[in-house]
């Protein structure tokens, strides 16, 4: 189940924007308008599904959500550009979807940059302009040339099954006992109870690991990810990390009675430090107290080390801070759990 | 025979499949009779009891049950029968109260009915102070004690117990046994299945059923006398020795 | 009718009693209407870069500056060489590099002409875009303050961001929060109530009794869908009064649709309590086979245009899916409800269906 997940979630967590559906109204009707629409209509970013006149009309599109953007060129654009040297477009934003609603935006900007770039030059080629300084810029898109979304993805989505494992799994493996008893049985024994819990771990931590090494295979079969970094990386901090989760696993294994109880209050803690991890989105643009929250969260950390590591080709002493917060976590963590875990039982 | 019939059954049968579970078994217990079914694990008995107090639908076969038929009357016959099974029936995280009045209502009864038979109740079973007590704080012979009024609670005709003795020490199985004959008395059929031998001799009567059949039917003493042994174990072992299914 | 009230009141004991579960329910929406509303933004802001400045001159020192300033990025500090670079990136410490040419002011007085070099890191490939277009508008920017110059033709772009002037991820996060943790209570909690029944053995006792199976299952709904429109209404309170997430369209529509809503996850739950024995079970169900689907195709999170046609085609038998559109579209753009009755009904006959077969799985296990 959890390598299914790892199968379909990339897929769904395709944040990639594209074929932005766009609607054009054109009120000039002029070569101008029709060179740019024919330029959005090429791009990749837009589809277009309606060329039309009326700015209500258009709005009717996004309204039953055929549209996202409404590119407004009023009447007697080009006259006025050719005339005053400057004319304005209006772009509407279906702005309820963030994303898309900003890139789109940001797109469309651009095509339409590129557009007056094109009318400049050949506005420039009739004589009497002289050249004027101009800087270039060029941009390069590192470890993912190609912008594939995935390869954002599915290392992130691989640390929260990992993380799921560990906490989830533990936490209702352990109540369960508790709930059938077995577990008093187990504390008459000569058994010392680190032993027990020890013995009761130890599979997780090596499911965990598999559950990483499988899905590492899965996602180079399937989405062609081959770690930049050196697999050992990746496991040494995974070896750490589990075991930091497992902890906590541990822990609302004793604070909770019955299973119901230990998984609702997994899936809470899991969902919080899900959202807060950065998988989604970038810990920079959080307010202050929610950085501070992600910095005492551990997903956040190996999220990171996947991202450099398996992106970037980060080493073992690129990520030593992180391996040693890591190790703090694991510490306290347990040694919480432990203490807490005497008290009860 | 003197007493009206309170259960027949007339070649009741169950079949899962290929498997036969209970394979036409006939029968019937009097009014007031304490019915002993027994049988070792995978005998059918637990499934033959399902049956009659229509928890499960009988592949063939009919049964009449507190004089209603099983078939065409299963509403009236679970308005006047109990059920108490070997798991715990009652609610952990209620108080004692709060358990009878959610099973009194389900069958029907009035508020003054309830707050009549729980005091009634509470008394008899030595538990007047506890009405508000978490059943999770119970011990288990009190909460099986408890568990069997509630099950009595709506006076039913016939009260099915399956193993209600299981895991509870000998001395308060002798009271929980105490209400069984007491409610005997007052007129109630009782159908217990149990694996204590020492309760089967309490019976009024012992049906033994081995491989989905009952094998011997009749009063522990002429069973006893019947297979030349000394006691209703000796019975027991003697019988399911012959079973050929497993457990 | 007695009965009823007898089992529903019950029901709300066990309800009340497990007090951690409880704070869990209401919890769950306060925390995740926090977070979403407050943590979580698609704006790009604040992010690290450094600087590789080969030029040192006032051009390129004039630019950093207005880089600087910029809330979009915190400047974290300069490198030496090329050769850093790199190794900056991995030890994740910068999202972008920004490279000024040496001799760029030599360059663009003599040549006419230079190039600065914009190295993101693409791991995050929005952000990567947002940041090379954010940097590329400031540069454009100086250069057209510094030289004084008006472009010839120059077309203006103005943006109108409709609903939602202010790109706040809320907007769509309601609508999801919302199905989100109807789901939670109404599928998952009605189901391991019912199924825990079963585990301790008291559903047969309930079953024995005269009381008719349709109205054991409606007591149990009761109190779910009670917590259920408690759920309701303080999302769409703290949204209101906490998010500033209007509510254009009509009130009482949105609440009828989230009545409807809950039933059908009251019908998955019970559906889900028919095919599995154990707690555990109805809880690994209910987790893979209702959570995930519903975090994913609800919309929120997930952009559903953007999957593979399987998965979308996937994402119609999804109820959150269709709840998401009715929540979207009424709450938010303040449609009617001539613009949400498609969706209306595909809800109704989901719900419709599911109670069927549920009913008849029931009566299956008895027989």
């Amino acid at each position: 189940m959890p390598m299914v997940q790892l199968l379909i979630l990339p897929l769904a967590a395709d944040y990639e924007v594209r074929n932005v559906r766009i609607t054009v109204v054109d009120q000039d009707h002029s070569t101008y308008t029709r060179q740019l629409v024919d330029k959005i209509s090429a791009s990749a970013y837009f589809d277009l599904i309606h060329y039309g006149n009326s700015y209500e009309e258009a709005l009717q599109f996004i309204e039953e959500d055929k549209a996202e953007l409404i590119l407004n060129i009023p009447p007697l654009f080009e006259k006025q550009l050719l005339t005053e040297n400057t004319a304005s477009l209006f772009i509407a934003v279906n702005a309820i979807n963030g994303v898309k609603a900003n890139l789109g935006g940001v797109y469309l900007r651009n095509i339409i940059s590129d557009f007056n770039q094109d009318i400049r030059m050949d506005w420039i080629q009739s004589p009497g302009f002289s050249p004027r300084p101009i800087i270039q810029i060029s941009a390069l898109n590192w470890f993912n040339p190609l912008l594939n979304y995935q390869y954002f993805m599915v290392p992130g989505i691989l640390v929260i099954l990992v993380t799921m494992v560990g906490a989830f799994l533990s936490a209702l493996n352990i109540v369960k006992e508790k709930e059938v008893g077995t577990i008093e049985q187990i504390n008459v024994t000569p058994i010392r109870k680190h032993q027990f819990i020890l013995g009761k771990l130890i599979p997780f931590w090596i499911l965990g690991l598999i559950v990483l090494g499988i899905g590492m295979v899965l996602s180079w079969l399937f989405y062609g990810i081959v770690s930049e970094g050196s697999l050992g990386t990746v496991f040494t901090f995974a070896a750490l990390y589990l075991l930091a989760v497992l902890g906590l696993g541990l822990l609302v294994s004793t604070y909770s009675q019955t299973q119901q109880q230990s998984m609702l209050i997994s899936f809470f803690f899991m969902m919080i430090f899900v959202l807060l991890s950065g998988l989604y989105t970038a810990i920079e643009s959080m307010p202050m107290w929610a950085q501070i929250f992600a910095r005492f969260n551990p997903v956040t950390y190996f999220i990171e080390v996947m991202r450099m590591v398996v992106l970037r080709g980060s080493s073992l002493f690129d990520i030593r801070y992180h391996i040693l917060v890591v190790t703090l976590f694991a510490i306290v963590l347990n040694g919480w759990a432990i203490l807490n875990y005497k008290k009860r039982v | 025979m003197n007493f009206p019939l309170s259960i027949e059954s007339i070649n009741l049968t169950k079949r899962f499949g290929d498997f036969t579970a209970v394979d036409s078994i006939s029968f019937q217990v009097k009014k007031g009779e304490i019915f002993g079914f027994l049988g070792a694990n995978g005998a059918g008995k637990t499934t033959a009891m399902r049956m009659l107090s229509g928890l499960s639908k009988p592949t063939s076969g009919s049964a009449v049950v507190a004089g209603y038929n099983l078939e065409f009357q299963s509403e009236k016959i679970k308005q006047n029968i109990g059920y108490m099974s070997q798991k715990f029936s009652l609610y952990e995280d209620l108080k004692v109260k709060e358990n009878i009045r959610f099973y009194g209502g389900i069958y029907g009864l009035t508020d003054q009915q309830i707050k009549e038979k729980s005091e009634f109740m509470l008394h008899q079973l030595n538990l007047g102070g506890s009405a508000n007590t978490m059943v999770r704080s119970l011990p288990l012979g009190w909460r099986q004690k408890l568990a069997f009024s509630v099950a009595m609670l709506h006076d039913p005709s016939v009260i099915f117990l399956d193993e209600p003795t299981g895991g509870v020490d000998p001395v308060t199985r002798r009271e929980f046994w105490q209400l069984i004959y007491s409610a005997a008395d007052r007129g109630t059929t009782v159908f217990v299945t149990t694996h204590y031998m020492d309760e089967a001799e309490y019976c009024d009567r012992v049906s033994i059923m081995v491989d989905g059949r009952i094998e011997a039917l009749d009063t522990p003493v002429n069973l006893v006398n019947t297979y030349k042994v000394k006691t209703m174990a000796d019975v027991f072992v003697k019988l399911a020795r012959k079973a050929t299914r497993g457990e | 009718m007695k009965q009823l009230i007898y089992f529903i009141r019950k029901e709300f004991y066990h309800v009340l009693r497990d007090t951690r579960t409880l704070i869990i329910l209401f919890g769950m929406p306060i925390a995740q209407i926090v977070i979403f509303g407050f943590a979580l933004t698609n704006e790009v802001k604040d992010s690290r870069i450094v600087i590789l400045d080969l030029a040192k001159d006032e051009t390129s020192r004039a630019i950093i500056d207005e880089i600087s300033v910029s809330r979009y990025f915190d400047l974290t500090g300069y490198l030496n060489s090329n050769d850093e670079i790199e190794r900056t990136f991995r030890e994740g410490k910068t999202r972008m590099v920004i490279v000024f040419p040496p001799q760029l002011q030599y360059e663009l007085s003599h040549n006419k002409s230079s190039t600065i070099q914009l190295i993101a890191d693409a791991t995050d490939p929005n952000v990567a875009n947002t940041l090379v277009s954010y940097a590329s508008t400031i540069i454009m920017d100086f250069q057209r303050n510094t030289t004084g110059l008006s472009f010839p033709l120059d077309i203006k772009t103005e943006i109108r961001m409709l609903y939602n002037p202010q790109l706040k991820g809320s907007y769509s996060f309601v609508p999801g929060v919302m199905a989100l943790v109807l789901m939670l209570v109404g599928a998952m909690m009605t189901s391991i109530s019912i199924v825990r029944e079963k585990e301790l053995g008291t559903m047969e006792v309930i079953l024995v009794s005269p009381i008719i199976p349709f109205r054991v299952i409606i007591a149990k709904m009761i109190p779910y869908l009670v917590l259920s429109m408690i759920n309701v209404i303080s999302i769409l309170s703290l949204s209101y009064f906490v998010l500033d997430v209007p509510i254009v369209g009509n009130l009482f529509l949105l609440l009828v649709e989230c009545f409807l809503f809950t039933l059908t996850a009251l019908a998955l739950g019970l559906f889900i309590s028919s095919v599995s024995d154990t707690q555990q079970t109805a809880m690994l169900i209910s987790l893979m086979a209702l959570f995930l689907p519903t975090v994913m195709f609800s919309g929120f999170m997930f952009p559903i245009e953007n999957m593979p046609v399987p998965l979308q085609l996937l994402s119609n038998l999804i109820p959150a899916k269709w709840f998401f559109y009715i929540v979207r579209d009424v709450m938010i753009m303040g449609t009617g409800f001539d613009q949400v009755w498609k969706e209306t009904v595909i809800l109704i006959i989901m719900l419709i269906v599911l109670i069927l077969v549920s009913i008849k799985k029931f009566k299956v296990r008895l027989a």
